[in-house]
This record gives C-alpha cells, structure tokens and sequence, in this order.
C-alpha cells in the first residue's frame, strides 16, 4: 500500500502513441501520435466517434491488438514499456496490473461454465491462490460488485445483461490491478442499469484507490465518472483537461458538438432544437489536410485548411488543438 | 437508369471473378470441368453409339493398353477410352438434373419451411426428416427397381433422396436472413410473402444454393455409379455401369486394371473438380469468410 | 405557469387524432407461460404531432409500436388510424402502410447489403406500383437530406456511413408519403455528432410535409430534444403523459422520477432496486409498487395510501393531451 503512495504521479504514460494498421489497399493510420499521463487513482475519460482510434488506443495499452498493427511510441506503465516487454512479464501485466472490461458483456463470459468458475480462472491461472482461498474471493468479489455470492453457481444466461457487465468487473477486479480500462462498459444496458454500473465504477475507483481509463461516446456519461477528459478525432487528441471544464465549456468545437448531442432535459437552448455536426467522419485513409476536423467544422477559417495544428494551452491544465485557442492565448 | 445498374453488375462480376481467380485449386477445378463437359458436348462429332456395341467390336478382349486402345479395352473387346467418352454424356447429364432436381425440391421447401413458421413449416420439416432419415441408397435402388430403369428414373431416385439436406441448409440460412431488420422494414412497407422471398430470401440463399449444387453434382455422379453398380442402370453406357461390367465379368483376375482404373479415375476428376469449385465458390461467396479476409 | 399555458394551446391546436390506440393489450407465450407485453394502452398521435414512448427495455414500448404498424395484432382493443379501426385483411393492411411507416434502430441491419441505395429507396413504390418510380426515390432521397439523389443511387449501403444509411431508410419510408413515421430508436446506434442531424431532419419533416411521428426511445433527452408530448411506459402500460415541458420538469410519477434522476448531472439519483421488470409476472396492485421509492421510503405510508399501493390496481390513463399519472401517491399528494 505504501509502495502504491510513493509512484503517486504517472501511473502510465503515453509518449507520442501511434498505431497503424496494414490491410490489402493500404495502410490506416487509427492512432496518430496521442500523448497523455494518467496519474495513480486518477480517472480519464477517452471520448470520441467510432473510427476516432479510442478503441484502438484501449487495445494497445495491453498490446491486445491484431498481428497487422504496427505501434509506434511508448507505452510507460509504472515507467516499464509495454512496447518493448516480453512476452511472460506482459501476461502478468496483464492480470496483476492492468485488466479490461470490454463492451457486450454478453459474449465476454462462456456460456456453459458458472459464474464463479469464470471469476475464480485468473486467480488460479495464476497461482495467486488455492481452490479455497479463490473460492472466498470469488465471494468477496462478487459482494464488491453487488452481487449476491449464491450467483456464483449461476450460468451467464441466468443473469440479466446489468447483472453480467457487474461479473465483468468482478473478474476484472479479481487480481487487484492498479488498472482498468473500461471500453463503453454501459453502451447495450438500459438507463436505469447504466446508471447502476456507472455508479459502481465510480464507487471502486475511489475506494480502491484504482485508476481508471473509460471510453465512450457519450461526454456526459465520462463527465459523470472521470476527472478528466480527452477528446479524440481522426486519431488526434483535440482537446484534453478537468471533464466539468470540459464537458461544459468545450474549447475545440468538436468538443463542444459531441457535447450537446446529450442534451441536459430542461434546458430551454436545447428544446425542440438537437444539435449535431455536418458531415461524416474522415475516411483515416484520406485524411482531410491541416486540421482534420475543418470540413465539418461550423468556424473554420481559411488557414485550418493547410495550417497543422496541435494542441495549444488553452487555460489551467488545459489544451485545445483549435486554431481559435491559440489566438486567444496569443492575444492574452 | 437500368444501364448504369447494369454496369454496376458487371463490375460486381468481374469482381467476383477477380476473387475466384485467387482460388488456384477453384480455377483447376473449373478448367476439368469445362473440359470435360466440352468434351461430352462434341463426342457425336467424332463418334457415336456403336462405341458401346458388343456386335462390332475391333479389339480383342481384355487387351492392355496399346497405340489403337490407349486405355485398353473390356471384356468384348470395346475401347476403355471411347466407352468412357461416350459414357461421360449419360453421367453427366444424370449429375446435373440430379442435382439440379434436388437443389430446386430442396430451395423451395427450405425457404417456404423458413418463411412460414406456422403449421406449414412445421410440416414441411417433419416431412424433410422423414425423407431425412430414409436410407437413401436404399430408397433410390427401390424407386428405380419399382420405375424401371431409364435415365428418368435415375435422375428422379438420386433427386428425391438427397434434397432433404439442401432443405434444412436453406431453411436455416432462411431463418438467418428473415431475423434481419431488413425483413422488418420490408413488411412495414407493405411487402407480402412473395416480395420477401423472391427479393430478399433468394437472393441471400443463392450462393449458398450454388455452392451447394455444384457439391450436389459430384455425390449425384457418385450416387449414380453406385446405382449401376449395384445393377439398378439406365441400361446406358455410363462410368458407372461400366465399374458395374468390370466387376461382372472379373476384370480383377483377368489383370485388367485398366478397366477398373480409368473409369474409376474419370469419377474422381470430375467429382474432385466439382468439390473444388464449390468450395472456391463458398470462400469467395459466403460474406463472413469473405468479410474476415 | 406560462410556459404551461402555451402547450396545453399549442397541443388543443395540433388536430385530430390521427393515429390512436384504444385499450389495446398484445399478449404473447413465452416459454411456456404468458407475457403481457402490452397491458392495456391508449394513446394518441395527432397530425403533425411527435410523440415520444419512453421505458426501459422489456417495457412492451417495442411490441406497441410494432402494433401501432400492424406487424403485431393485438390480443384485445383497437388501433384506430384517422377514426376508424385498423382493418387486418391484406389489401386494407397493404393500403394502411403508406399511411404510416417505420424507421428502426439499427439502420445497417435495415438495409438489405445486396440492394443499391435506389433499390432499397423503391422498395416501397414497387411494392404498391406507384407510377414514376424514379422521380418518387428522387424526391424522397433529397427530403431526407441526401442531395444530389442521383449521387447515392448506386451505392451500396456499406459505402455510406451510418448517419447516411439512416437518411436512406428515412426516405425509403418517405417514398410512401407516410402521414405518420413510427421510429424506434432512430438514433441510438448512430454516432454522437450524427443524432443531432437525424433528429433535426425528423423536425424539419414535421415543418415541411406536416409529419407526425412516434419515437420509441429509452433516452429522455431525446425527448426532450423533439417531441411534443412524452409518454412514459413501465411493464405494458403508460404511467405517465403529457407535454414535454411538464412531465420531464415537473414528473410525478415515481418511475417517471426515478427514470430523470438517473440521468447525468441530475443532483440526486434514485437507482431502483428490486428485479427488472418481467412481463410474465406483472405484480398485483400498483405494478411498480415492489420497486417504487416513494412506497419504500414510506412516504406513501404517511399519505396514507400504501394499502391502496400494494393491492388496489391503477385505472388505465386515457388517451388524452394534458399531462397525467397512474400513481395513488401522485393522486393524493397533487
């Protein structure tokens, strides 16, 4: 606990990121360059459109992506590469330190083995633990998640799809990692769920002094749960800082669109009035030049058609990758 | 409007074609095809039906493989070679009606039993495993000992034991495609069962069906070997009937393996040739192999 | 108050009743026992009106709609579509599809892969042999936002992305000139900056050709974001309805409440507890008493209503505009 304490900042971090996939007709860049720190019991929320590389970006922190990859950058994870480990060390990585909750907890657990069978296999893989001591975590575990312990010697298709996405995490958790990526872990549940799920999280995370990284599409639903965002676009990082700043005064009109796709109920702006975005997201193998975003964006100027942007400071522990910011910080 | 959806069309032609050139064993099995079904078409340009008579006969019996006989010749002194050229035409042409017959029994009753999840196509599966369950050899010899055996009889046994298997690959492939939202929308619009069917279930089900027939063609030519081997015929020279006449008149304990051996082997290119163009067809046709590459 | 005052004129001048459900109940067998998905449902859609059917899933919000359609036939009670009732004979149920129309959730799965754009778009008028086909797939393509037509008619749906393909099952139902568009879950499977374009093409619909619409949704900001009237769906019947404005600022059934709270950014959040809800057993009494945080909080013991809560079962709402709750609580306690 105490060794925890000392390596309080940068848990992991990103050095200029990048993951290209080959296929037949040529390459697509899905992650082009992402740098960011996340600190020890820190939780970042990873938003942005399918095709944005956030999926991608969760996959390649626990080098789980497919043979025609190529990554490019580091990955520090406690200051270790990722990138660079072998092969043992990373299976260890990715049980002790680092675990997964995947999206569609319905084809994550097998269907003809019990609940507790599933939680309890990384513990006994691992030989963290005998059958008897597993089976008093599997307990354990499934209290934590807010299940009752007799659902350990239930099948998956006994339990309602809240029920499962909380086995999900039970086994995420079950070897105490440091860790967790949660990619759209509410996306198929109903609201009442999501917010059951979403509560739990943010519940685990505080009390186990986890870090967590979350992605999703949905602004509001990372504003609700991480204390900071990043915003990603065409592979790019737009805009990154304190989700509340974030989520409510959005520096990279991107940010600002995804933002009011959801709108607050009783806001009188968004009555009879949804927002959207023009367009459709860039083809990542014909990539708009300059700013990426400028054909869909309502204030581009003349220049975000050739002028490469990058992310600029725009106020405290902030940054924006939006022209307008940096002539705003240049003004003042 | 039409012209543009036909050149749509073309490409999407010469694109499967583009795909299937990839399969090099598909392109084989095309090229033995081919060959062998040209090869059939023109035997009455070169020769006819005295091949297969006893009466004027050129060679001796049993003769080995020689410049006049290059595969030999039977137990009446027939061309191996001739006999098998000619006998191509019978069990081709038993192959593909065959198959033919059973791939239309099998299509109509998968997508109706698919489609009309009522009684009806509760009836028309228990009626599919009836046929299912039916010892098809067996079944098949009956029919033709019952119908007589002319070529008609052939093709109809072989068609009315084996359409049982394509019913049940339709139908499920049937209930995968009316699962679809698109089934949905289309009732919303006012579609009826032939509009679903034709427009949507056919289309789906179509390379499944053409997959599945050309692997229909070889078991038919299969089947029909077996057939006239075990004596039920078309009292035409086919590959089949002739396997028949060399176990009759003991070609075995004359030495003449010629005449065991190559229409033994013309089966077998045929039939490996067809399994090769259909499986090369259901690689590049079935959109979940076709989606992963 | 004025704010109230306005929608109860603006929904006195939306017109008749153009769609409408009468105590309508849909029942099914499932696994051997039976499930009321639909319990006893009126509602009404009028011209140019969009209404929003909120619930979680396994509510029957799906199954009404599927009825509203005509794809489902009801096991009791009508479905009225401009003041008579729905015919179910082939011809009369052929003719009610180009009156109202369905857009689903999930627009690649709607979309037959093999079709081109113009195909899927002419399904419709080929269906009912309406003459001048192309003009018709033309038309309806740019109503939906997809302009020059001309350009997406030999598409394949997997060339488009999904905020397109959603634009072409809209204009495959506009095709019919539908009076009423059915949609369930327009938008939840499409990406975050594309929903907002859907919606507002759903508005612009209304404004231009007088549509009306049922949106079948779990989200409340989506109704918040286009619809006139809410009304809120909790195992097979409607608990609450009424106009936008007061039932999602002012809810007052305790479902309609617990469903705001949950959304994020609310200050207070009431997660129900108990089993989802499973329309094979629907509880006696109030249907939502054995989860209902106003009868476990006591609250519906001090006003004296919580007998009533546990055994005494609910009137079935009637179809009408103003905003209303089938709630002993609610009743008492204004």
């Amino acid at each position: 606990m105490s060794e925890r304490s000392e390596s309080r900042a940068g848990l992991l971090e990103l050095d200029d990121l990048s993951v290209t996939y080959r296929i037949a007709s040529g390459e697509v860049p899905a992650v082009r360059g992402v740098s960011l720190t996340l600190d020890s019991g820190a939780a970042l929320g990873v938003a942005g459109e399918s095709g944005s590389g956030k999926s991608t970006l969760a996959m390649a922190l626990l080098r789980l992506l497919p043979r025609d990859a190529r990554v490019g950058g580091r990955i520090l994870l406690d200051g270790e590469d990722v990138l660079t480990m072998k092969w043992g060390r990373m299976r260890a990585v990715r049980w002790a330190e680092a675990s997964i909750v995947f999206q569609g907890a319905q084809h994550g657990l097998n269907p003809v083995r019990k609940i507790g069978d599933q939680v309890a296999e990384p513990l006994l893989v691992h030989g963290q633990a005998r059958p008897e001591a597993a089976r008093k975590r599997v307990a354990e575990l499934l209290d934590q998640v807010g299940l009752p312990t007799w659902r350990a010697r239930s099948y998956p298709h006994e339990l309602s799809g809240g029920q499962r996405q909380r086995v999900m995490i039970a086994m995420a958790l079950a070897c105490s990692p440091r860790l967790i990526i949660a990619d759209e872990p509410t996306t198929a549940l109903d609201v009442m769920v999501q917010a059951q799920v979403l509560t739990l999280i943010k519940d685990l995370v505080a009390e186990n002094g986890i870090s967590l990284i979350m992605i999703s599409h949905d602004l509001s639903v990372l504003a609700d749960v991480c204390d900071r965002l990043a915003v990603m676009y065409a592979g790019r990082i737009v805009e990154q800082g304190p989700s509340g700043e974030v989520f409510h005064d959005a520096k990279h009109p991107y940010s600002k669109a995804l933002a009011a796709a959801f709108p607050t109920v009783g806001d009188p702006a968004a009555r009879l009035a949804p927002k959207g975005l023009g367009g459709d997201p860039p083809d990542p193998m014909q990539l708009p030049t300059g700013c990426s975003f400028h054909p869909r964006c309502p204030v581009a100027l003349d220049e975000c058609a050739t002028l490469d942007v990058e992310l600029w400071p725009a106020g405290e522990r902030r940054t924006a990758a939006c022209v307008h910011v940096r002539a705003k910080e240049e003004a003042s | 409007m039409t012209s543009v959806a036909t050149t749509r069309r073309r490409q999407a032609l010469s694109r499967f074609w583009a795909d299937f050139r990839g399969h090099r064993a598909g392109v084989a099995g095309v090229a033995v095809l081919v060959a062998a079904v040209v090869l059939a078409l023109i035997a009455p340009l070169f020769i006819d039906q005295s091949v297969t008579s006893v009466v004027d006969t050129t060679g001796d019996d049993f003769d080995a493989p020689s410049l006049a006989f290059p595969f030999g010749t039977d137990e009446s002194g027939r061309s191996i070679l001739l006999m098998v050229w000619w006998g191509s035409r019978t069990s081709l042409l038993i192959g593909f009606l065959a198959a033919l017959l059973s791939i239309v029994i099998g299509m109509v009753v998968g997508i109706a039993a698919g489609h009309f999840r009522g009684w009806l196509g509760a009836v028309l599966m228990r009626v599919t495993d009836w046929f299912l369950v039916l010892p098809s050899l067996v079944t098949a010899l009956v029919l033709a000992a019952i119908l007589g055996g002319s070529t008609f009889t052939i093709i109809m046994a072989i068609g009315i034991t084996t359409w049982p298997s394509t019913a049940r690959l339709i139908r499920a492939q049937t209930l995968a495609v009316e699962s679809r939202p698109y089934i949905e929308r289309s009732k919303a619009l006012g579609a009826g069962h032939w509009h679903i069917t034709t427009r949507h279930v056919l289309p789906n089900v179509a390379p499944l069906l053409l997959a599945s027939t050309t692997l229909e063609v070889a078991s038919a030519i299969v089947t029909e070997s077996t057939l006239a081997f075990l004596g039920a015929s078309a009292n035409k020279t086919s590959w089949g009937t002739m396997l028949r006449g060399s176990y009759d008149f003991g070609a075995a304990n004359e030495g003449a393996w010629w005449y065991i051996l190559i229409p033994g082997l013309a089966i077998l290119a045929v039939v490996m040739a067809f399994t090769l163009v259909g499986r090369a067809l259901e690689a590049v046709l079935n959109p979940r192999l076709r989606r992963a590459s | 108050m004025t704010e109230t005052q306005a929608t109860k004129e603006k929904v006195s001048t939306a017109g008749q009743n153009l769609l409408e459900a009468r105590d309508l109940h849909v029942e099914f067998v499932a696994r051997g026992r039976r499930a009321r998905a639909v319990d006893g449902v009126n509602l009404s859609i009028g011209e140019g009106e969009i209404v929003a059917l909120v619930g979680e899933s396994g509510c029957g919000k799906t199954t009404l709609a599927r009825t509203l359609l005509g794809l489902e036939r009801p096991t009791s009670g009508e479905v009225r579509y401009g003041g008579t009732a729905l015919d179910y004979g082939s011809k009369a149920l052929k003719a009610y599809r180009r009156q109202v129309q369905l857009v689903l959730q999930d627009p690649t799965g709607s979309l037959n892969p093999r079709h081109t754009v113009y195909e899927a778009v002419a399904e419709g008028p080929r269906i009912h042999g309406l003459a001048d086909e192309e003009t018709a797939v033309a038309t309806a393509l740019s109503r939906a936002g997809l302009r020059p037509p001309e350009r997406f008619f030999l598409r394949y749906p997997h060339e488009l992305s999904g905020g397109q393909r959603q634009r072409v099952v809209i204009a495959g139902a506009l095709a019919l000139n539908p009076h009423v568009l059915v949609a369930d879950e327009p938008v939840a499977s499409l990406d975050a900056s594309v929903r907002g374009e859907i919606l507002a093409l759903m508005l612009k619909l209304r404004a231009d050709l007088g549509l009306s619409a049922l949106v079948v949704t779990h989200d409340l900001g989506l109704a918040w974001n286009i619809a006139d009237r809410v009304a809120v769906m909790y195992l097979g019947r409607i608990v609450e309805s009424g106009p936008v404005e007061q039932v999602l600022t002012a809810p007052r059934h305790p479902y309609t409440q617990a469903l705001m709270s949950v959304l994020p950014e609310s200050p207070e959040r009431v997660v129900l507890t108990g089993e989802p809800p499973d329309p094979t057993r629907i509880p006696g009494g109030c249907r939502f008493h054995a989860r209902c945080q106003v009868l476990a909080s006591g609250k519906a013991a001090e006003a004296g209503v919580d007998g009533k809560c546990r055994s005494e079962p609910l009137d079935v709402l009637p179809a009408v505009p103003g905003a209303q709750a089938a709630c002993h609580y609610a009743d008492v306690a204004g």
